[in-house]
């Protein structure tokens, strides 16, 4: 007699099931299936195809109405099951239809996660997981209005693609600071948002949504930095939870999803569940190869077969957007017992990342190039040691197994007119002719005759491995000291390519000048980060996770681990009132040390790092700013009391310098920088060692510049003489700027002219008076964003969480 | 194991760090870039420094004192210095975090 078998649900998992099933146990079951969508079994996958219109409906239907027909299979579309009984043994779905079984399969798949923001259900939001949603959405997009899709996952991305490609005006809203987190490194993560931007999708990352708001439909998305969206569309996508109700209802064990053993069956033993609504090992699953894996596995168990197993795989993730390719599988997180091997081609956006644990493959990440994604699967499933190919591992399948590639051969190799320069179109023989024909031994000779590695610079590696084929010896590398282990480049490269390749993000950056590590180090990073603070300063977001502790918490940390505070006095002037508040701080908060600083300041020393909020409240009443004394940045400007005061003062230095340092304070900058104003040649503020000093003399301002009173003494060198305060304050401006824009981080303006040269700064900045303005003015533009008292923005509650220990734990035990 | 519930991972920021005080002296929780989690005493080997402080790449973090670098996962010192700090085994479960404090368990027995 055959059994009756009752399914709830017709997505992919358990069509497959039944496929299996009707292979090996034919005729032993005689099937009804409860399927709450009014249609027929469809590849679900291929919804996204289906949303950009590259397929019909009709493409992606895995089982026909024929199917279900030869099968003897009762299909009941449209029917949601409300109710299992488990003591009579029947299933009642919501048109009153009761069914018995012998045997059930819960496999009712999941529900899309809403978010439970103000206007989550106004009629215009969707979300993304079966036809109707698609179906809606195209209807929408006829619209060619404008679409939010809220989720930078693969499904989220899939979505705004397929918008896009309907012509809407596609904007993803993605709360963490990069697209798919869970399946890829930033680096890669970075690559694709680019690949996601160029199609005219716009990102944003770090996105907070707040609600969603509009007059009977939707109108606006509101994010919670007050950014708002139009919008006629908005599409959640922010992740799937299993769709366990129904089980839990009927007494199942749940957790997650519905609790199942390795045999797919849960703890009433003629009760199965598979697919995503499904819990085994305590996982949940949501790609298709677990599930039909799953969909097996419970044929097997049906048909009798009691030793079939589930056993946990990792799958490789896959984006299905057209001309992006991406593949992400395993771990991939670092560490001390891994190793990475990481491969980034800028010029073809490709990035490798394979992470290796005992020279055997744990995890991988590809962008643009996915080809060895299924090879580099298959090793790490079969856990082949890989140390006999290591050095070629990264380069695929295609270049195993013959003789290891030599990158010298490979260059030797080329053929003549094979081009080597991208930029300029600079092919092999025209550069090895010049270098024999012109007996070139530098780099810099080559880019000057044949403009080869000139532009972007990307090509200079392989610039450089002709050199050493063609001269051998004779050629003599430019002695650059690379920035950092993490990269080849000189500080002065990568300044020159972030701006020649308009790079605005410290992970692009990286990808493009082909960093060898993921993340950095404490060297690079906070140089990154001045540099494109520097270069981009409305554009760049300050990561703050790049900075040095003091210019992230605006303190300097001493060597207790308390922080010393310097509040700003302009031009080294204070008043009584001032005086009196920074008293009772120093009472208030028992400051056990008060100095006067070199740059005429007082220094508060040894401030638990939990009171620099409130102690910059109090400073803040009295009218004190930071004085940045703990930032590569403006620090003082100090000044002698000039002609107000002093018989001999030729002009009011005290008024010109507490002028400079308003114009300047809060400008970041390769390191310090300290100036003084002297009123007469006396020099009573010590002009004549600073970074920028001036002398005040009868016939104007003598501006000096690249001294040095620390580990090097030096006096500075006279830049030049200028008649009035105004023309003084642009010539240190314009120089300020000069400096910050080519300047190496952590070198010192004195450092930086020997380099440069005294004459070449004397010609930009005295003679050249467009230069000069040119500089001001990108100066001026930066403050716009720079000056900001970072001490009031912290009393108001920024970045909080570097002020408050996290947790206190322990005390009330070691109390008892 | 006694795990103490310390907070959620998005309390620290990435390639950051949030400390935990306890009698024994404040404990540094690190989250990487790849939101992976660790703890270790607030203590360089060195002198002292808060490696909480530090500027945190790859699973290492760099002191802010002297620029010793620590590897999260070993407490140990990396390249030419020699020391190490404890670490705290730390347990993720979803956004919660945990840590295990031993000494602290049997004290409290």
């Amino acid at each position: 007699m055959t059994e009756k078998l009752v399914i709830i649900g017709n997505g992919m998992a358990p069509g497959r099931m039944l496929e299996h099933l009707f292979e090996q146990a034919p005729g032993r079951y005689q099937v009804t299936i409860f399927n709450a969508e009014p249609r027929v079994n469809y590849d679900r996958i291929m919804l996204s195809p289906v949303l950009s219109g590259e397929k019909a409906f009709e493409e992606i239907i895995i089982h026909g109405d024929g199917w279900y027909i030869a099968n003897g299979i009762t299909l009941y579309k449209g029917h949601r099951i409300v109710a299992i009984d488990r003591t009579a043994k029947t299933v009642t779905s919501d048109h009153g239809v009761t069914e018995p079984y012998d045997k059930l399969v819960i496999a009712t798949g999941s529900v899309p996660f809403i978010i439970p923001v103000p206007g989550h259900d106004l009629p215009g939001v969707l979300t993304y997981r079966d036809l109707d949603d698609v179906q809606a959405m195209l209807l929408a997009a006829q619209s060619r209005a404008k679409a939010v899709v809220i989720g930078g996952g693969l499904l989220g991305l899939e979505a705004a693609a397929g918008l896009n490609a309907q012509g809407m005006d596609v904007t993803v809203l993605h709360v963490m600071p990069t697209l798919m987190e869970r399946q890829l490194d930033p680096a890669a993560g970075y690559l694709l948002q680019r690949a996601v931007e160029q199609r005219g999708i716009k990102v944003i990352t770090k996105a907070n949504t707040q609600a969603i708001t509009g007059v009977g439909k939707v109108e606006q998305v509101e994010l919670a930095d007050g950014t708002v969206i139009p919008a006629t569309l908005v599409v959640m996508a922010v992740g799937i939870r299993p769709n366990s109700a129904l089980a839990k209802q009927a007494g199942i064990a749940v957790n997650r999803g519905i609790v199942v053993d390795a045999g797919m069956r849960s703890n009433d033993p003629d009760i199965y569940a598979l697919g995503e609504c499904a819990e085994v090992n305590g996982m949940v699953y949501g790609l298709v190869a677990p599930l039909y894996e799953m969909a097996r596995v419970a044929a097997h168990q049906l048909a009798g077969n009691e030793a079939a197993a589930f056993v946990h795989m990792d799958t490789p993730t896959k984006l299905k957007v057209t001309g992006i390719d991406l593949f992400s599988l395993g771990d991939f997180a670092e560490g001390e017992d891994r190793q990475e091997i990481v491969l980034r081609d800028a010029a073809a956006g490709v990035y490798k990342r394979l992470v290796l644990k005992d020279d055997r493959i744990i995890g991988t990440v590809l962008y643009g190039e996915t080809g060895d994604g299924a090879w580099f699967n298959d090793l790490k499933k079969k856990q082949t040691d890989i140390s006999e190919m290591r050095d070629t591992l990264i380069f695929g399948q295609s270049y195993q197994g013959g003789a290891p590639l030599d990158p010298m051969a490979a260059v030797a190799a080329l053929p003549d007119d094979a081009e080597v320069c991208g930029c300029n179109g600079v092919c092999k023989g025209k550069i090895t002719g010049a270098i024999t024909g012109k007996g070139l031994t530098s780099l810099d000779d080559v880019r000057a005759h044949t403009k080869a590695s000139a532009s972007c610079g990307s090509c200079t590696g392989l610039v450089e491995k002709l050199m050493v084929l063609t001269i051998g010896d004779k050629y003599n590398p430019a002695a650059v000291q690379p920035m950092c282990g993490c990269t080849t480049h000189g500080h002065d490269e990568v300044r020159r390519l972030i701006m020649a390749k308009s790079l605005k993000t410290i992970p692009a950056v990286m990808q493009e000048l082909e960093w060898t590590t993921s993340c950095g180090c404490a060297k690079c990073r906070p140089a990154l980060n001045y540099y494109l603070v520097c270069d981009w300063p409305n554009e760049y977001a300050d990561d703050y996770q790049s900075r040095f502790v003091n210019e992230r918490v605006h303190a300097n940390i001493q060597k207790d681990g308390t922080y010393s505070v310097v509040p700003r006095m302009w031009g080294g002037v204070t008043n009584a009132a001032e005086l009196r508040a920074i008293a009772d701080v120093v009472d208030k908060f028992e400051i056990p040390m008060v100095k006067v600083t070199g740059g005429q300041r007082i220094d508060m020393l040894g401030i638990r790092k939990q009171d620099l909020p409130a102690v910059w409240a109090d400073l803040g009443q009295a009218g004190f700013v930071s004085g940045h004394a703990y930032a590569k940045g403006l620090r003082t400007v100090k000044t002698c009391v000039g002609s107000d005061w002093c018989r001999f003062g030729t002009q009011d230095s005290t008024g010109l310098g507490i002028r400079i340092e308003k114009f300047m304070w809060g400008s970041w900058t390769p390191a310090k920088v300290k100036m003084a104003v002297s009123g007469c040649p006396r020099n009573c503020a010590e002009a004549t060692c600073k970074d920028v000093g001036v002398i005040c003399v009868d016939s104007g301002y003598e501006i000096h510049f690249a001294g040095a009173a620390g580990l090097d003494i030096k006096g500075t060198e006279v830049l030049g003489l200028v008649k009035s305060e105004d023309e003084a304050l642009e010539h240190i401006v314009a120089l300020t700027q000069m400096y910050r824009e080519q300047g190496r981080y952590l070198e010192r303006i004195y450092k930086w002219a020997k380099r440069i040269g005294i004459p070449e700064i004397k010609r930009q900045i005295m003679d050249d008076a467009g230069k000069r303005k040119a500089y001001y003015e990108r100066f001026v533009f930066s403050q716009k964003f720079a000056q900001v008292d970072p001490w009031s923005e912290r009393v108001s509650g920024k970045d909080k969480h570097e002020f408050q220990p996290m947790a206190s734990v322990g005390f009330a035990e070691a109390a008892e | 194991m006694n795990w103490i519930a310390i907070g959620t991972l998005s309390d620290i920021p990435r390639r950051g760090a949030r400390c935990v005080d306890t009698p024994e002296g404040k404990i540094a929780v690190f989250r990487t870039a790849d939101d992976q989690v660790y703890a270790i005493d607030d203590h360089c080997p060195h002198k002292g420094g808060p490696l909480s402080q530090g500027i945190v790449h790859g699973t290492a973090v760099t002191c802010p004192l002297h620029n010793w670098v620590i590897s999260l996962e070993t407490g140990k010192a990396l390249g030419a210095d020699d020391g190490a700090v404890r670490t705290i085994p730390v347990r993720i479960e979803g956004e919660l975090l945990f840590i295990a404090l031993e000494a602290l368990a049997s004290r409290a027995a």
